[in-house]
């Protein structure tokens, strides 16, 4: 079973970012600086938004490029960050087909969603959920939009 | 404490350079935002000096809890207007107040004038200054702000404050606008940036703060979040200030035709109601503000040359251009008024003061005060937007004496065509767009900006009226007093006013405490006259005296929901309100 964040309809999308600070506050800072879910205008905020997050692959690209085995695969889905191995080269965030994963600006280490739902609580417009999927459901709505 | 919030970055752009200084004391003593501008302004500004001088300063501040709560999505400009020769204080939202946090300063001073155009480039530590002559004279703000996007990447974390044409040509109501949508509006910031040759200012950068105490920061963080997201405060994502049409329209109090009357027949057309059902394409927000109260609408206009093919466009619409480019102008359809909001946006022009300008010269032309010669043969009668289209054309295009006059408001044109009784304006600052009573009126002419924000007092009106106990005019004067006071703690936090009823004194209180500050509320309203007369200082030093005061004929004769209005009354509420200034 995969525990995930799902992006339901990202048109409801405001961009108040208010999830993204949600991310920080919840590990005791104020800012947008660290935060593992994204959201950025698509290009003209009359056009809307994208919100970015980690979709917590079955079979993860960004373990495959760590060349320090720094990214052990979860039981259920995406990756765990072992941070005494990570050198903080990047390679992750390059690998990232959907640019899920970012570098922390201070500490140099990849940011990746923990999965744990405390940014949907702050998205007043019914944006983010958190969804359960059995390995090989394939009647996934885009977890990234 | 939040030790970067000391930080001032001044730029210099007759020399383009830039260094930091501190300033802890203006942030400790005066939180930040409004209140630590005006003694930064005081230090750098020579109050004598023509606005449109080099050494006219700008000062760009956030405040205490900016990045740390929602809502307090705003920063503060401070500069000498080059529209009423004053004060100029004027508020922007979009990313503006969180990427300067970020970067890591309490305020931005910027001062001189470059030799040649330029935009700045904030990130972080560094200051880049970006040769502009390419972006120099193109029609349009949001292609402005597209291309500096383009060559500037990060999109969607930092902000872009540009200017258009009308800041170009110093027009004394020009606009600076932020992530498209947002404006520093009212006061001519965008003059006073083209007057610099300044085209824009991108800023970013990665700051982080800590809490002192990360259990109660949650907890306060959670309590006003529900605040924000729940009534009162979501009706501004719901219709937004739009909804406000009607039921003013209703009372008799929606300034129509160069207020000749206060009920708009076509109000329905322009209610929010309507906008919202028919033309709202999407609702987006400010950084950090969970309410979302931008509302823009769609236009949908056919090519000539092609019957089935449309250009698509988005425009913002609130209360007040809807007053001001709506009943006030006669406009009867939504498409009409759409087009002059773009028209507005694409110059950078305030939407408020043009459209009060041209309400005026619609009734002077009527009248004959002007005629063809000097509108170059143009007609402008209520409810013509095409023509005033035009007129705004030709306000940026034509060197003529009169579309110049039109360029610097109502009392430049009645300064030399006569008509003051129907000009629609206060110490040089255009009137919003309610008759509400005598509340409203006080507030534009007692308050720092001359704005109803400043005081509120068509809201005082509605409330009083709504009770059946008008109130005299030295209650009045005290109450107005009161509620810009306090509006000074917000204004220097920098909450935005629509959160006004969230951030108590009691919360504001409590949220300054997480994050080093020990104040009382008590303190925090004594702090609020403070500045309040701090700014009224600075303001006189400026040139301005309260006492200079006429109130356009208009606005006497058009009778408000309590009757006609009485000039001795707001003459006696003006004087109670100077003693309570003087009295501090």
């Amino acid at each position: 079973m995969i525990r995930r964040l799902q992006i339901l309809d990202s048109e409801r999308c405001v961009g108040c970012q208010s999830c993204m600070f949600a991310c920080t506050r919840r590990e005791g800072k104020a800012s947008l600086e660290g935060s593992r879910i994204r959201v950025r205008s698509i290009g003209g905020r009359e056009r809307g938004f994208t919100v970015i997050v980690c979709r917590a692959c079955q079979d993860p690209s960004c373990m495959y490029s760590c060349p320090t085995s720094a990214l052990e695969k979860r039981e259920v889905g995406g990756v765990k960050l072992l941070k005494e191995k990570c050198i903080g080269c990047g390679k992750c965030a390059e690998a990232c087909p959907i640019s899920a994963i970012s570098m922390d600006g201070e500490e140099r280490k990849p940011l990746i969603c923990l999965y744990c739902g405390y940014c949907k609580s702050y998205c007043a417009y019914g944006v983010l959920d958190i969804e359960k999927v059995n390995h090989g459901s394939s009647s996934l709505q885009s977890p990234c939009d | 404490m939040d030790p970067h919030l000391y930080r001032v970055l001044v730029i210099d752009l007759s020399k383009l350079s830039y260094h930091v200084e501190e300033r802890k004391e203006y942030f400790q003593n005066y939180l930040g935002g409004v209140g630590a501008g005006i003694p930064l302004l005081r230090e750098f500004l020579d109050p004598k000096i023509d606005p449109y001088d080099p050494d006219n300063v700008i000062v760009l501040s956030v405040g205490a809890l900016t990045g740390k709560f929602p809502m307090i999505s705003k920063m503060v400009s401070l500069f000498k207007s080059p529209h009423h020769g004053f004060l100029g204080e004027s508020h922007g939202g979009g990313r503006s107040a969180i990427s300067l946090w970020q970067a890591g300063y309490g305020a931005l001073v910027i001062k001189g004038s470059s030799p040649i155009p330029i935009y700045l480039t904030v990130d972080g530590e560094r200051v880049y200054f970006r040769e502009a002559r390419a972006l120099w004279g193109i029609a349009d703000t949001a292609t402005v702000g597209r291309l500096i996007r383009e060559r500037e990447g990060q999109s969607g974390y930092r902000s872009i404050l540009r200017i258009g044409k009308a800041g170009e040509k110093g027009i004394s109501y020009a606009n600076v606008t932020t992530e498209t949508y947002r404006h520093f509006g009212r006061l001519g910031l965008g003059a006073v940036f083209g007057s610099k040759k300044l085209k824009g200012i991108v800023i970013s950068g990665k700051r982080t703060t800590l809490p002192k105490d990360k259990k109660g920061y949650l907890k306060l963080y959670q309590e006003i979040y529900n605040e924000c997201t729940s009534s009162p405060t979501k009706k501004y994502h719901e219709l937004g200030t739009s909804e406000n049409i009607l039921p003013l329209n209703a009372l008799g109090a929606l300034p129509t035709k160069n207020l000749k009357a206060t009920r708009f027949e076509k109000a329905e057309i322009l209610s929010g109601e309507n906008l919202a059902i028919h033309y709202l394409g999407r609702r987006i927000a400010c950084s950090h503000c969970p309410v979302g109260c931008i509302h823009l609408a769609v236009l949908r206009e056919r090519y000539p040359d092609d019957p089935y093919f449309y250009k698509t466009t988005f425009v913002c619409y609130d209360y007040e251009p809807l007053y001001s480019l709506g009943s006030l102008l006669g406009i009867e359809r939504v498409e009409d008024f759409l087009k002059l909001m773009i028209t507005v946006e694409k110059y950078g022009l305030d939407a408020i003061t043009t459209g009060v300008v041209i309400a005026w010269v619609t009734e002077a032309y009527e009248k004959g005060w002007i005629g063809k010669e000097e509108t170059e043969g143009l007609s402008p009668s209520f409810g013509d937007a095409q023509t005033y289209m035009n007129m705004i054309e030709r306000m940026i295009d034509s060197n003529s004496e009169f579309y110049q006059r039109m360029g610097r408001g109502v009392e430049a044109l009645v300064e030399r065509y006569g008509g003051k009784e129907f000009a629609l304006s206060y110490f040089g600052n255009e009137i919003s767009g309610y008759h509400t009573g005598p509340g409203a009126h006080l507030t534009h002419i007692t308050g720092g900006r001359h704005s109803h924000l400043d005081s509120a007092g068509y809201s005082l009106d509605q409330k009083t009226f709504k009770e059946g106990k008008p109130i005299g005019p030295k209650e009045m004067a005290q109450r107005l007093f009161e509620e810009e006071a306090l509006r000074q703690v917000l204004t220097s936090l920098v909450v935005c006013l629509f959160a006004r009823n969230v951030y108590t004194l009691e919360r504001v209180k409590r949220g300054l405490q997480l994050f080093g500050w020990d104040l009382t509320e008590s303190d925090l309203f004594q702090l609020g006259k403070k500045i309040l007369v701090e700014k009224n200082r600075l303001k006189k030093e400026m040139g301005f005296e309260m006492g200079d005061l006429t109130i356009p004929e208009r606005v006497l004769e058009t009778p408000s929901p309590f009757g006609p209005l009485d000039e001795a009354y707001l003459k006696e509420a003006v004087k109670s309100y100077k003693d309570l200034l003087n009295s501090q």
